[in-house]
């Protein structure tokens, strides 16, 4: 790629002409039309000998470059200044009762567009966030710190580790909550790792938030999720790790779920977080300050800090699918994985020929938790006569636990101890509200069986 | 109308013509591109105007926000999808959209770009759920012929349609999702326009290339005109959803009007040598107290609510607050459509309209004393209301007076059914969009060129050579075809009919029949094409007759959605054959023999009449005429 995401065809005409992206330029073309207009560079890859103009109507239009018969006039624009700012409201106001610390990680809750390229610019600053979102401040003041700015997929256990610490950090100097921003994707797997590295203390609530739609759009979610989530961290009663995001597909209502329970269901909607096998703790109205507890059982704030951090990094996540032997499970053990965790076929099963991959798994010391990839409703390995062999090959079946909780667990669990019996133990054992033993009727979504 | 003479004037105009495309799907979802009345789902959305890298907001979105501003969505389930909902991406542009507008382009002898990109062109009045209306140029330049001359062509867009608005309720605005996301394409002509009768003319002529590529839709709120409009020394001004051809010279004459007077009182005011500072230093009075027992109405339900009634003196605007600026609107109607927009009040009074609506004379006069004005120099404009909204009403009012002394300001302004116009909303400064991030840019490939070259219209003189040469119709009829709204209906059917029903009967039916109808005030929109094509299949296969037509489209338009036959059976037009229009001829014959032998021959016209009450739509008249004769001179023989 050359000048401005261009191929070099492009690139080399930039060069022989002597402009640059931005330049305002008069092209004239060989049907005789003068087209007037800025420079772009490209937003999407491609190889088409297409130079994309700006035009005064704020339009852009791809010019094939062999049309072009003539480089008329060059002009260089001279980037604008930022203005003022214009602020949302016209006065601020702080809840000056409640502290919540913001930790930034990535996505982008508080950003600007740049109009000339659509380019969003994330920027967790706290001036940014007194612009943009100032309806948070009604609830607490809030003290912003960028501690990542990646994106979702690129997150990694050893920054669950450093976010956990950070979270840590500020509860203890005073902070009534803290709110983390954080891209969707693996929102929940993040939620369920701090869930486990705070099960034994946490004074105030951690709420992880992010946003469906990117908040340079007009119909972002992210001033509305931001604002749930810091009013959670302020003011809701329960000290947890929760996910905070819209509880519908209309500004309402967003839910605080538990984060060893919840689950990106959707890809694209607002609401595409749900509670799995669970009810969420708690409706939130960002709008009128309202937490409705749904799930009395939680843990009330102003306990201590506990924090057990850490966790390991060699733990693989692996789903049995028509056709998968125990090569994988082998590949794994030779490459020196710590722990699996196999997403099996309904209740939890996987093929007779891969078993023996789980027996030698256990002779060496590597445990495999066993969750199931329909999501809702209990592993049980009792039921067939594949599932027996499994349990009898030392597998270790975790109840109604998420996978992707299951794996955050077992990296918690495996930087504690490699004793294969003390793993068993503690994955079997509900630490933060991720097993549960009785589902009622309603703990299954109901799914509309009419157009 | 008074006479204007818009040369002199220096009238200039240019059009935006807004059509909607009939693709089958929508522009970025695979939604069908139609309006659907079934069931829907609800929820409620607020939109955050947002801020660009220059730090700037859209202030009337800002202010909507403010007002916490709310959006409700009816969602119907055939209609609509993620997309529409903003809860999806939207899907790559529509190709076959973009091949119908490229077809114009290359009727128009447009430059095609190489490639074509979305923007987001941000409108936060709700009716797009995502914040911005997404929209293309698909094509530059180009001429068309209309009114006598060539008229560039400035762009060509493809663009989604908005949502449909169904009403307000407090602060929440009510839209349908169905409209939302059908394309429609926009033509925007050169301001070359120089008369208000030449703007409909191009409009026409314009809506006739669009209709010669048979992929348009139909129907009322298919097709916008939108009208720059602009006389020198004036301002540009944007006149927004002109539905109808006739109502755009009124629209454009108004204007016309709007900014000759508007420049009158500009004109006026520096003769009476007021300037800007005199109107921006008047501060508003609190006046409250004055109107403790008025008897307005408006003003006591403000004050029962704990309203104020604030007082801004206009000095020297004395009689120009009441100057007809078009019919029925005046300059006082300007402020207060500035007040109502930037403030959000219900009103305001001015002196020029004073005493009225319950204000006493009295009262007038406490408030002259109270701004301390000359009743005889200045006028005054009175607010009652929540007195943070009635000063920010007057801070207004007091800007826009101000600006009179300048002549027209730029306006984007909304098209009434009479042809005036109201304020909707200042002209954007430069337009706020970026580029879809969303949506791969379009290569316009062959595949693409030649999709459009399949539709392009072909010219007028050669498709009315078809419908003289080949099918036979006159040159009248044909022409009146060519200008028909069902044109691509027309066609399908004179070609699906050749050989077995004229195509003058088939032409006659719309240009005729339907256009007849329509004089009568029969709403011929509501007949759909199934109907019509039912109709003349049924006329083709003898199932009744021509005549027929008139009766059951009537039918049709009072009862949208059942058939052409149905119909036929109810109002018993079922065909008869020449036996049994015998028989009731004779019978008619019997019943009146008297009469036939008093008069003789002479009792043909009554006889025939009473025949073709029975008879009519059921079997030719030629054939009724025949049998009466026939059996006429039979019963005078015997
Ligand atoms: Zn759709």
């Amino acid at each position: 790629m050359g000048i401005g995401g261009y191929p070099e065809e492009v690139s080399h005409f930039l060069r022989s002409h002597g402009l640059e992206v931005g330049d305002r330029v008069k092209l004239r073309l060989d049907s005789g039309l003068v087209l007037e207009g800025v420079v772009m560079p490209r937003y999407s890859p491609s190889t088409r000998p297409v130079l994309v103009l700006k035009l005064r109507n704020g339009y852009n239009v791809g010019v094939r470059i062999q049309e072009i018969r003539s480089v008329d006039k060059v002009e260089r624009v001279t980037q604008e200044s930022p203005g003022a700012p214009v602020p949302l409201v016209e006065e601020l106001s702080i809840a000056e009762d409640k502290r919540v610390a913001l930790i930034g990680t990535g996505g982008t809750i508080a950003s600007r567009v740049d109009y000339e390229t659509g380019a969003v610019k994330p920027s967790l600053s706290q001036e940014e966030l007194v612009l943009s979102v100032p309806e948070a401040f009604q609830y607490a003041r809030i003290d912003v710190e960028e501690l990542y700015s990646i994106l979702s997929e690129d997150m990694k256990p050893g920054m669950w580790a450093r976010i956990a610490e950070e979270a840590a950090r500020k509860l203890e100097s005073g902070y009534d909550g803290v709110v983390i921003a954080h891209g969707t994707d693996t929102m929940g797997y993040t939620a369920a790792a701090l869930s486990f590295a705070f099960h034994k203390g946490l004074p105030g609530p951690i709420a992880l938030t992010g946003a469906q739609r990117s908040s340079d759009r007009p119909s972002s979610d992210a001033a509305f999720n931001l604002t749930a989530a810091v009013l959670v961290a302020s003011r809701a009663p329960f000290a947890e790790v929760t996910v905070v995001m819209h509880g519908e597909t209309g500004d309402s209502y967003a839910l605080a779920h538990r984060g060893v329970r919840v689950r990106k269901m959707h890809t694209s909607r607002r609401d595409a977080f749900q509670s799995i096998n669970a009810l969420p703790l708690a409706k939130v109205y960002p709008q009128d300050g309202r937490i409705e507890v749904i799930d009395p059982s939680h843990r009330p704030r102003g306990g201590g800090l506990v924090l057990e951090n850490g966790f390991d990094e060699r733990v693989a996540l692996v789903k049995h699918f028509p056709g998968a032997t125990g090569e994988i499970i082998e590949m794994l053990l030779d490459k020196g994985f710590h722990g699996i965790v196999v997403e099996g076929t309904g209740f939890g099963h996987i093929a007779s020929d891969a078993i023996g991959a789980v027996r030698r798994a256990t002779e060496m010391g590597v445990p495999v938790v066993i969750t199931s990839q329909t999501l809702f409703g209990r592993v049980n390995l009792n039921v067939y006569s594949n599932g027996r062999r499994l349990l009898e090959a030392g597998a270790i079946p975790v109840e109604d636990m998420l996978p992707e909780t299951a794996y955050a667990k077992l990296s918690w669990v495996l930087a504690r101890t490699r004793d294969l019996g003390e793993v068993r133990r503690l994955m079997t054992t509900s630490l933060a509200g991720e097993i549960s033993w009785r589902h009622n009727l309603r703990l299954y979504p109901r799914w509309r069986h009419s157009a | 109308m008074p006479e204007l003479d818009y040369r002199a004037l220096g009238l200039k105009v240019g059009l935006e013509i807004h059509q909607q495309l009939a693709t089958r799907e929508k522009l970025f979802c695979a939604c069908p591109a139609e309006l659907g009345e079934e069931e829907h789902d609800e929820f409620e959305r607020r939109l955050r105007p947002t801020r660009s890298e220059l730090g700037d907001v859209d202030v009337a979105a800002l202010f909507e926000w403010r007002r916490g501003r709310s959006y409700l969505y009816e969602a119907p389930t055939m209609h609509s999808c993620l997309v529409e909902a903003d809860e999806e991406p939207p899907h790559p542009i529509n190709r076959e959209a973009v091949a119908i507008a490229l077809a114009i382009a290359l009727a128009a002898g447009s430059w095609i770009p190489g490639e074509v990109y979305v923007m987001r062109k941000v409108v936060i009045d709700g009716s797009n759920t995502s914040g911005f209306q997404r929209t293309a140029i698909v094509a530059l330049g180009g001429e068309v012929d209309a009114a006598g001359k060539r008229v560039p062509i400035e762009t060509i867009v493809v663009e989604e349609d908005a949502s449909r608005k169904m009403g307000e309720e407090g602060r929440r605005v009510r839209y349908r999702l169905d409209r939302l996301g059908i394309p429609l394409i926009e033509i925007a002509t050169g301001p070359v326009i120089e008369t208000p009768e030449e703007a409909r003319e191009v409009a026409l002529a314009i809506g006739r290339l669009l209709r010669l590529t048979g992929r348009v839709r139909r129907g009322l709120g298919t097709i916008r005109q939108d009208l720059n409009v602009s006389i020198r020394g004036g301002a540009k001004t944007e006149i927004k959803g002109v539905q109808r051809l006739d109502l755009i010279p009124k629209a454009v004459h108004y204007e016309v009007l709007r900014q000759v007077r508007l420049l009158e009182i500009r004109d006026e005011l520096r003769a009476r040598g007021v300037s800007r500072e005199d109107v921006l230093s008047m501060q508003p009075v609190d006046v409250t107290d004055l109107f403790r027992s008025t008897k307005s109405k408006v003003v006591r339900r403000s004050l029962g609510k704990g309203g104020r009634v604030l007082a801004l003196r206009l000095p020297q605007f004395k009689g120009l607050l009441g100057r007809e600026l078009m019919p029925g609107r005046r300059f006082g109607t300007e402020l207060a459509d500035y007040a109502r927009f930037w403030a959000g009040v219900g009103g305001l009074f001015h002196s020029d309209e004073l005493p009225k609506y319950g204000i006493t004379g009295d009262e007038v006069e406490a408030v002259y004393k109270a701004l301390g004005a000359d009743p005889g120099r200045d006028a005054f404009v009175l607010v009652a209301d929540e007195e943070e909204k009635a000063r920010r009403a007057l801070e207004v009012v007091k800007e826009r007076a101000a600006k009179a002394l300048e002549g027209v300001p730029e306006e984007t302004r909304a098209a009434n059914p009479d042809g005036t116009t109201r304020f909707l909303r200042p002209r954007p400064g430069s337009a706020r969009m970026y580029p879809e991030t969303d949506i791969p840019p379009l290569e316009v490939d062959e595949e693409l060129v030649r999709m459009a070259e399949e539709i392009k219209p072909e010219p007028v003189e050669a498709k009315m050579r078809r419908l003289v040469e080949e099918y036979g119709l006159s040159r009248e009829l044909a022409e009146q075809v060519i200008e028909d709204v069902r044109l691509d209906l027309i066609e399908m059917l004179i070609s699906r009919y050749h050989g077995e029903l004229p195509a003058s009967v088939i032409a006659s039916l719309f240009t005729v029949t339907l256009r007849g109808l329509r004089g009568e005030g029969v709403d011929i929109e509501a007949i759909s094409d199934d109907v019509l094509e039912e109709l003349v299949d049924m006329i083709a296969r003898g199932e009744v007759a021509k005549e027929a037509a008139e009766e059951i489209l009537k039918k049709a338009a009072e009862e949208p959605g059942k058939g052409a036959r149905a119909i036929a059976r109810e109002l018993g037009l079922g065909r008869v054959t020449r036996e049994e229009a015998e028989r009731i001829v004779e019978e008619i014959i019997k019943e009146n023999i008297d009469k036939v032998r008093e008069k003789g021959e002479r009792a043909r016209g009554l006889i025939m009449g009473r025949a073709m009450a029975k008879l009519r739509g059921r079997i030719e008249g030629k054939i009724v005429a025949q049998i009466v004769e026939e059996k006429l001179r039979e019963a005078l023989r015997g």
